[in-house]
């Protein structure tokens, strides 16, 4: 069985757009020009999920959530 | 010619006159409360009314309610959510004030059928009268309602009546959403899963479990089913809390309350959070949430809101779009600095003061920022404005161009930018 995909999540609660994830990944993450993240939509391509680690590691607010794509909800 | 026969379900009784109805003569009008439904069977009879939920956001109720039955184990709350921030909305105020047992037969009929142990009534501090009403009610039936009840007066503000911020001002005392997951159904009051419901939703719940789901069903003239109360507000006869059959056309209900004071040229429908349209365009609409969608409008929490054809469909919209910037919590920097830039750009222009600049920042501006908070405030202050933009684009370019109001024919930006 393939490994569960995964996404990233924003606590906007918890977010005071540092911008540093929008730096460290472009490919997935734009900034606002108040330097709040814009995530890309859908699951982070294998190949990003390193990246994506070191991005939710690096957030100054540790706002930033790498998580299981959840299930469906009825 | 109007006819309103079924229409009367939740303000049916006594005249409002913001008296509230006492338990005995609201149990002499309706009979006692519905006999307990066991196994979930008032949960089956809500599920086939097709009642939707009145706080705005229209889930249906009887799936909410099956969901909290179904959770796995351990304690949970009713929430009875009368906060009605929505500063046109009179609807649940009105209701609270005048029917309060009936709200309370919903809340104690959830608790029943979801195994809940505590209800608490959350409403909004500034309706005073509802407040006491609710207070005077809830002695009332001590005896009756087994289970710990209690009231917290929700503080002023727009927010204070979102799920989680109801939660979160309940736990605390302050009113401001919290981030999601955890759900309120998981994690809520004092921890336990929680059923935040409106409290016309439960009223209309406690009417349902009287009279059943065909009765429930035979009001309403298209798919959505039922009544529901509206608020209708601006340049009109007989503003105010009225109950409609769903369905019922706008024109219809402008009509019953008694017709427009001067022209009309929009209206909006839903709420602060709602849509707009020219109202001769939408003169036969129907009141149905379903068909309101497919012309992407609103039902939201029942705002009928008129905007006379001397005022501007920009300043409109710009003063709301400023109250909800205002109205943020101030947690979450899309919702604190989108809506204040979309709140200015749009006040500059309603003032001749805009520049081309500013209507495209409003297009990138409002297509950036939903989806990006705690919360669906800012979704839904967003939604206003697109369908402002979308209904008043033309005056919108004809500010910038001019500096003139087509609508109020005034020149613009005399001191006021």
């Amino acid at each position: 069985m393939a490994r569960a995909e995964k996404r990233l999540r924003v606590d906007w609660i918890k977010c005071d757009g540092y911008g540093t994830c929008g730096d460290m990944l472009p490919e997935l993450i734009d900034l606002d020009e108040w330097r709040y993240p814009i995530i890309a939509p859908g699951t982070v391509p294998g190949g990003l999920i390193g990246d994506a680690l070191r991005a939710v590691d690096c957030c100054p607010m540790k706002a930033l959530i790498l998580e299981k794509v959840p299930p469906p909800r009825s | 010619m109007i006819t309103s026969a079924p229409a009367s379900r939740l303000l049916a009784g006594p005249p409002l006159t913001g008296e509230a109805e006492s338990f005995d003569a609201h149990r002499a009008r309706l009979g006692p409360m519905p006999p307990t439904y066991g196994n979930g069977d008032l949960i089956t009879t809500l599920e086939s009314s097709g009642l939707l939920g009145r706080g705005g956001a229209g889930f249906p109720v009887g799936r909410k309610w099956r969901a909290m039955a179904g959770r796995a184990t351990g304690r949970a709350v009713i929430v009875a959510n009368g906060a009605e921030g929505e500063p046109p909305s009179f609807k649940d105020r009105t209701l609270m004030a005048n029917r309060p047992h009936l709200v309370l037969d919903g809340a104690a009929l959830a608790a029943e059928a979801v195994d809940a142990d505590e209800i608490v009534l959350y409403i909004g501090e500034e309706h005073l009268e509802a407040v006491a009403a609710m207070r005077r009610a809830m002695r009332e039936r001590r005896a009756d309602i087994r289970r710990p009840m209690r009231l917290v007066e929700a503080p002023i503000g727009y927010v204070a009546g979102e799920a989680s911020a109801a939660v979160h001002a309940i736990n605390t005392g302050d009113a401001r959403p919290m981030t999601t997951p955890p759900r309120m159904s998981q994690v809520g009051v004092g921890g336990h899963p929680t059923l935040v419901q409106n409290v016309e939703s439960l009223a209309a719940a406690a009417l349902i479990a009287r009279f059943g789901d065909d009765w429930y069903r035979s009001a309403g003239r298209l798919a959505t089913r039922g009544t529901a109360l509206i608020t209708v507000t601006g340049p009109i006869r007989e503003p105010g809390v009225r109950e409609i059959e769903l369905g019922t056309p706008l024109g219809e209900v402008i009509e019953a309350a008694g017709g427009t004071r001067g022209d009309i040229s929009a209206v909006v429908l839903g709420g602060y959070f709602g849509t707009w349209t020219h109202l001769d365009e939408s003169w036969d609409l129907p009141l149905d949430p379903d068909s309101m969608h497919a012309e992407g409008l609103t039902f939201g929490c029942g705002i009928v809101g008129a905007l006379g054809a001397g005022s501007c469909g920009v300043s409109a919209p710009a003063e709301i779009m400023g109250f909800m910037a205002r109205e943020s919590a101030g947690q979450c920097g899309p919702c604190v600095y989108g809506l204040g830039a979309i709140a200015e750009a749009a006040r500059r222009i309603a003032h001749g003061a805009g520049k081309d600049a500013d209507i495209d920042n409003l297009h990138r501006w409002v297509a950036q920022v939903p989806g990006r908070g705690a919360c669906h405030h800012p979704d839904g202050a967003i939604q206003l404005m697109v369908s402002a933009m979308h209904t008043f684009g033309d005056e919108f370019a004809y500010h910038v161009r001019t500096g003139r109001c087509s609508m109020t024919r005034a020149r613009l930006g005399d001191g006021q930018s």
